[in-house]
């Protein structure tokens, strides 16, 4: 920190300061309220405190958090420390503080709303950045998402010694990636399509056939790849084939493992050597993890839009086993519950269904209209005290999963 | 001028024993829950013996002129812009109109049956006339719950959902309000949504018709004729969101 400037260095220390009496006083983790303090001292406390340093930014609706500690744990084969705002404090405030945290880290990953990414870019001088996914999401909130990318495309064609590590699979991520100079493009799939019928550039309805998808008007089209996810496998950027047998769940997950291997070769770090390191992750931020309530395992899985959803529901253990689902409309999960109508729930059928969260009966009558069956219940524990099986997954939005997560218990 | 309430397909026709829905362009215009109102719709009209055949029209494809039940949902900007271009140089919905199909639109739909509304840019973009109603940009972003008194031609109740637009819509003469708003902003003068002959539209997402469920029977009675009404049971789930979301309001207004 020797090298920061006086106002910037009496930012840090008084963020520093508020965040470990925030967290002395239980008012949360401590992870935004220094940051909001030493950003009012030092507005430009975040560019201060990213120079000198290789910062990774990523963003996306969804897998942000996952796919920052997935390359957090790859470059640590580096062996040296690795800034990270890992609990999901995603904004200016956020930042500013997982950077104040560690001062002498010479490497950081830092996940960015996708509302911030301009400015952070602009205050970083990235020399990674990651763009996994763009679809609906807590809408009134958030701006709509073509004009999040057509932001993110403008700051992008003029970031200079930046890498973008971009998912060619999503064609709003590929238009968002293409005016940059130096991408480098990752088939990570794309599970959730209904927000990418139209061509970005023109609008026309885009094609979509194996070999990926392509407009039928204009000449935009899916760009060729360096990194693969085949299945289970990844293909790296020399064509090598790898088992990734993550512990981590599901078909997002492995996207997001991809996607984390593909930004560790920027720095050096090849796929024998960062492989073992993205298998030890075993839960990120208190998602994945089974816990043991009343002789049931309990496994909590966090999802707030639809796409969201998809991808959890691509994660359950197979049926007959129980599904909790808990919605609330809290300010983080978006006022609004209109996206609950654009998840598929049928293919719930064959289990049991509970609801719970503040907004359930909105679920009741979505499930109604779905004939998937259900059953009302007022906590995680009413629905435990009603497994008959060993487990029971539940899916819960943001502030639902929060509340969950403190009634089981902290954990992860 | 006042517009006349229709009668489903006259006073004295029997009820129709299948609908066809056209979901028209939710390649385009779906950003917001919309398919909501097509399931709730789909139900309503099973629960009462009627089958229901759904048709989703891409933007690349021809909208079929013979739909009991023509939806328009929400979008963004530019695929609102593209849409009406198509719309207009397709000419199946304004076919399907002159015969006297129901429309119903929300949101960007709504606004993009009328006259003229705003673009990315707030420029004024040719809307389809099929509505006499003209939209632009407001001031500010209306989000959040929004409640009204119904329009009493219409003999509904309260209307409830969540609007999330930054339009201002005018009506022309022979248009009438959907409703008179005690909490929001709908179209910006005080009332909300608009509504001639058959063709309904409204800001309101939620799905509206999911939080509304006797607005979606008056369109199905619209096409179909007179409905029974459904068992209690039928109505539990609806009627408790409708008293947990009148009550939101409430409190908070």
């Amino acid at each position: 920190m020797g090298k920061l400037p006086m106002r910037a260095r009496l930012a840090t220390t008084l963020g520093g300061a508020a965040g470990t009496m925030s967290r002395l006083a239980g008012r949360g983790d401590g992870s935004v309220i220094g940051g909001v303090i030493g950003l009012r001292l030092e507005p430009d406390l975040l560019a201060l405190l990213s120079a000198g340093r290789q910062i990774v930014l990523v963003t996306g609706t969804n897998g942000k958090t996952t796919t920052t500690r997935l390359i957090t744990a790859a470059l640590g084969a580096l062996g040296q420390e690795v800034a990270s705002n890992a609990f999901g404090a995603n904004m200016e405030a956020g930042l500013a503080a997982a950077l104040g945290k560690a001062p002498d880290a010479p490497l950081a990953v830092l996940e960015v709303d996708e509302r911030y990414l301009p400015a952070v870019v602009t205050a970083t001088k990235p020399r990674v950045v990651t763009l996994l996914n763009l679809s609906r999401d807590q809408m009134d909130r958030a701006a709509e998402i073509w004009l999040v990318a057509r932001r993110w495309r403008d700051v992008l064609a003029g970031a200079r010694g930046c890498w973008v590590v971009a998912n060619a699979d999503d064609p709003l991520i590929a238009w968002a990636a293409c005016g940059a100079k130096d991408v480098i493009w990752v088939a990570a799939g794309q599970r959730w399509q209904e927000d990418s019928w139209c061509c970005p550039e023109c609008g026309s309805h885009l094609l979509r056939d194996e070999l990926g998808w392509r407009c039928g008007e204009c000449s935009f089209r899916r760009p060729s790849t360096r990194w693969v996810l085949d299945g289970e496998r990844v293909i790296d950027s020399a064509g090598r084939v790898s088992d990734l047998s993550l512990s981590l769940p599901g078909r997002a997950n492995r996207s997001n493992a991809v996607v984390a291997l593909a930004v560790a070769e920027v720095f050096g770090v090849d796929t024998a050597q960062a492989l073992p390191r993205l298998r030890d992750v075993v839960s990120v931020a208190g998602r994945y993890t089974r816990l043991a309530r009343r002789g049931r395992q309990v496994r909590l899985l966090l999802a707030k839009n639809p796409a969201g959803w998809l991808e959890a529901f691509d994660v359950l253990d197979p049926p007959p086993t129980p599904v909790l689902l808990a919605v609330n409309a809290q300010v983080p999960d978006g006022k609004d519950t209109s996206w609950l109508w654009d998840v598929d729930y049928r293919v719930l059928l064959g289990r049991r269904v509970f609801v719970s969260g503040e907004r359930r009966i909105d679920l009741a009558v979505r499930l109604e209209a779905d004939l998937v069956p259900f059953d009302l219940v007022e906590n995680v524990d009413e629905a435990v005290a009603q497994v008959e099986g060993p487990g029971l997954d539940v899916i819960a939005n943001y502030t639902a999963f929060q509340q969950i997560r403190i009634a089981l218990g902290r954990a992860g | 001028m006042t517009a006349d309430v229709p009668r489903g397909r006259g006073a004295h026709a029997r009820t129709a024993s299948s609908l066809r829905l056209v979901w028209v362009y939710p390649d385009l215009l779906s950003t917001y829950g919309d398919r909501g109102n097509l399931l709730i719709l789909q139900r309503r009209a099973r629960l009462r013996g009627i089958e229901v055949e759904e048709v989703l029209v891409n933007a690349d494809q021809a909208v079929p002129q013979q739909g009991d039940i023509y939806l328009l949902s929400g979008g963004e900007d530019l695929p609102q812009i593209l849409a009406a271009r198509r719309l207009r140089a397709d000419r199946g919905l304004y076919t399907a109109a002159e015969q006297g199909a129901v429309i119903f639109a929300v949101c960007a739909g709504y606004q993009l049956l009328g006259t003229e509304f705003g673009g990315e840019e707030g420029q004024p973009v040719a809307g389809l006339e099929i509505l006499d109603i003209r939209s632009g940009r407001g001031e500010r972003r209306g989000v959040g719950e929004i409640l009204g008194e119904v329009n009493p031609a219409l003999q509904l109740p309260q209307l409830t959902g969540f609007e999330n637009h930054q339009g201002v819509t005018r009506r022309g003469p022979g248009v009438e309000p959907l409703a008179t708003v005690l909490t929001g902003v709908g179209n910006g003068d005080g009332t909300e949504g608009a509504w001639a002959g058959r063709v309904l539209g409204t800001y309101l997402h939620g799905p509206v018709l999911a939080r509304n469920p006797a607005l979606a029977d008056l369109l199905l009675t619209w096409a179909a004729g007179r409905l029974p009404p459904l068992a209690d049971r039928e109505e539990q789930w609806t009627q408790q969101l409708r008293d947990q979301r009148l009550a939101a309001v409430t409190a908070a207004g």
